[in-house]
């Protein structure tokens, strides 16, 4: 049994409030935004759905996946195709194009899902590739090719239309903050306890009786849910989408934002402001921007390798002996 | 016939300059256990050096256009070489202790630094290389006339490919090389001074890279800022199809990859041409995990 020593205690109290603090920033932050920094913060919302999901997949269970645009993009052509061709409402298409990303990723993470590290890494990019290949090559004839799909309709939710990017806003941040709720619960389970074993040591984890397979498909299938649902707000956002924007650049964005994040849903969320922010802020540079972008993403990993907020190492049982509710009672029935 | 011979030869070149790409690729892999996402970048700024100094470096003029191109040739490999040994220096030997993803991200940063240095450096707009110093003659060979150009490409890849081999199974450096590879603090401990060691992957490596950077530029007679990130996956597509870390590999990987790619092209459908690279890809992956001539290696146990 971990017994938290001062100092983590400490730290958890000031992540605890740092967390308070981000979150009243998030609710502050569209009454002080113009009509573009409002833009841009919707857009750092969305990379924050999705490197939440995929820090699901790397951060907790360690798998190198550099694919993740390929769900996102398969959830949002989901709903553009679903929406401008059968006029189903864009908020029903939610669940609906997060299944179609979780089939996909079903079918696709299934036979190359025991390859190990860098074999995974370099097969989830050959899949990003395939699908923006498809969706150019206009597959089926439904995804309209290089130009994409446009006049995708707004979403209504409770009668209420969704269109300004205020409300687009509260609808990608309330969506982040139900999902930090929901991670945070799997976090605390058994199945996030499986998944953080797997990255430490999957041997050992089957050794224990760990379905090690099942546990990485889970989490494979659950992210590409999640960044499919995130693929039907970037539709309904942009009301027009292209292959283009589901390309292996994407991918490595959000792969990127989780590694500096260090695993931690706080610190996926400030490494998103970092990397959706910080090229915004240099738009004076103009083309010079990316270049200082690219630098900025060598020296942050050489100045803090482990990412900038690591997770804190879980705690089963509260010091004076107390025993945590619930953790001691579900390792012995497993 | 003609067309399938033709093709044959024309994914032989192209496979070729895959090859030599893909040599980088496993050779960093095999000392680092790291993928190095720039050494696409590293190529493309070959093809635009090759391309200043053949063009603006006066060397066409005084000297004749073969021994021109040869000496440029190996003067983008020594300039890609030393690029690739600072990289090497500055962006991954202080991550050498942290996680390996860590240093993945690095490279990735490593390599949109670069590509938007090209940028800058060079306009967005892509280049032409000069047709007065591509070859245009052509070779009988068994009744059908191939271009001189696709023929010397595959004569400077084997070339090359030859001369890395004997460097790394017939000298001392090479067999440090090796040693390297397959157990880092094994090969300190014989007195190798592994940084070294990884210095010179990170020159060699490079070095071909910017060289299959220029052959890619006389060949196609094109280039454009961002042809690394391509030319990168496919050339590490085929590192892992020989066998991520084995030498041989990526040089048997880098042709079938090309040949594949150019029969496809031909034969199934152009548009898809990309895409064939990662169907095979993933085909070999599920059938053959460790590549072709990959050896089972214990994981960590």
């Amino acid at each position: 049994m971990i017994v938290p020593s001062f100092s983590a205690r400490g730290r958890r109290g000031r992540r605890l409030v740092s967390c308070l603090l981000l979150g009243a920033v998030i609710c502050l932050l569209p009454f002080f935004c113009n009509a573009y920094w409002l833009d841009v913060c919707v857009s750092i919302g969305l990379y924050a759905l999705l490197a939440l999901s995929l820090n699901l997949i790397l951060g907790q269970a360690g798998i190198f996946h550099m694919g993740h645009a390929a769900f996102f993009g398969v959830g949002a052509y989901a709903t553009a195709i679903l929406n401008t061709m059968f006029h189903i409402p864009v908020l029903w298409l939610m669940p609906v194009s997060g299944a179609a990303a979780a089939l996909f990723a079903l079918v696709v993470a299934r036979p190359i899902i025991h390859l190990r590290g860098d074999y995974l890494l370099i097969v989830t990019i050959g899949i990003v590739e395939i699908v923006r290949i498809a969706l150019l090559n206009d597959v089926g004839g439904i995804t309209g090719g290089s130009n994409g799909i446009f006049g995708i309709s707004r979403p209504q939710l409770f009668g209420f239309r969704i269109y300004k990017s205020l409300h687009f806003y509260w609808l990608v941040w309330g969506m982040v903050g139900v999902t930090l709720l929901l991670f945070y619960g799997l976090w605390h389970s058994r199945v996030g306890r499986a998944l953080n074993y797997i990255k430490a040591d999957d041997v050992a984890a089957e050794g224990c009786g760990v379905n090690v397979s099942l546990y990485k498909l889970t989490a494979f299938v659950l992210g590409a849910f999640w960044a499919g649902m995130a693929g039907t707000i970037y539709a309904a956002k942009m009301s027009t989408i292209a292959p283009e924007s589901f390309n292996f650049m994407e991918s490595v964005i959000i792969f990127a934002v989780v590694i500096l994040s260090g695993g931690s849903q706080l610190g996926v969320l400030i490494s998103a402001f970092l990397f959706i922010g910080l090229p915004e802020l240099l738009r004076e540079f103009s083309d010079a921007r990316m270049l200082i972008f690219g630098l900025a993403m060598m020296l942050m990993m050489i100045w803090r390798p482990q990412g900038l907020l690591p997770c804190l190492p879980r705690v089963y049982a509260r010091l004076r002996g107390a025993v945590a509710p619930g953790a001691n009672v579900e390792e012995r029935r497993a | 016939m003609e067309q399938f011979f033709q093709q044959l030869l024309n994914g032989l070149a192209v496979g070729g300059i895959y090859a030599l790409v893909a040599l980088g690729y496993t050779m960093v892999y095999g000392v680092l256990k790291l993928i190095n996402f720039a050494h696409g970048d590293l190529f493309t700024i070959g093809a635009y050096l090759g391309l200043t100094l053949l063009v603006s470096g006066g060397l066409a003029g005084s000297l004749p256009p073969v021994l021109a191109v040869l000496l440029v040739f190996f003067m983008v490999g020594l300039l890609v070489a030393l690029i690739g040994c600072a990289l090497e220096r500055v962006a991954y030997r202080p991550l050498q202790k942290a996680g390996r993803l860590s240093a993945v991200v690095s490279a990735l940063g490593a390599s949109i630094f670069f590509q938007n240095a090209v940028m800058l450096a060079y306009g967005a707009r892509p280049y032409v290389y000069p047709n007065s110093l591509r070859p245009d003659f052509t070779i009988e060979l068994f009744g059908y006339a191939l271009p001189g150009m696709r023929v010397m490409v595959i004569v400077a890849t084997v070339a090359l490919m030859l001369a890395l081999w004997a460097f790394i199974q017939k000298t001392r450096m090479g067999a440090a090389v090796r040693a390297v590879a397959i157990d880092q603090s094994a090969a300190r401990l014989m007195g190798i001074n592994v940084n070294r060691i990884i210095s010179l992957v990170f020159l060699i490596g490079p070095g071909l890279g910017g060289m299959a950077g220029l052959l890619v530029g006389m060949y196609y007679g094109k280039i454009d800022f961002t042809m690394g990130w391509t030319y990168g996956l496919k050339a590490f597509t085929a590192a892992i199809l020989g066998g991520i870390g084995n030498i041989p590999g990526a040089m048997l990987g880098g042709l079938l990859l090309g040949v594949v790619e150019a029969l496809a092209a031909s034969y199934v459908a152009f548009a898809w041409k990309d895409a064939v690279a990662f169907c095979v890809l993933i085909l070999i992956l599920i059938i053959r995990p460790t590549g072709i001539l990959g050896e089972r290696t214990a994981d960590k146990l």
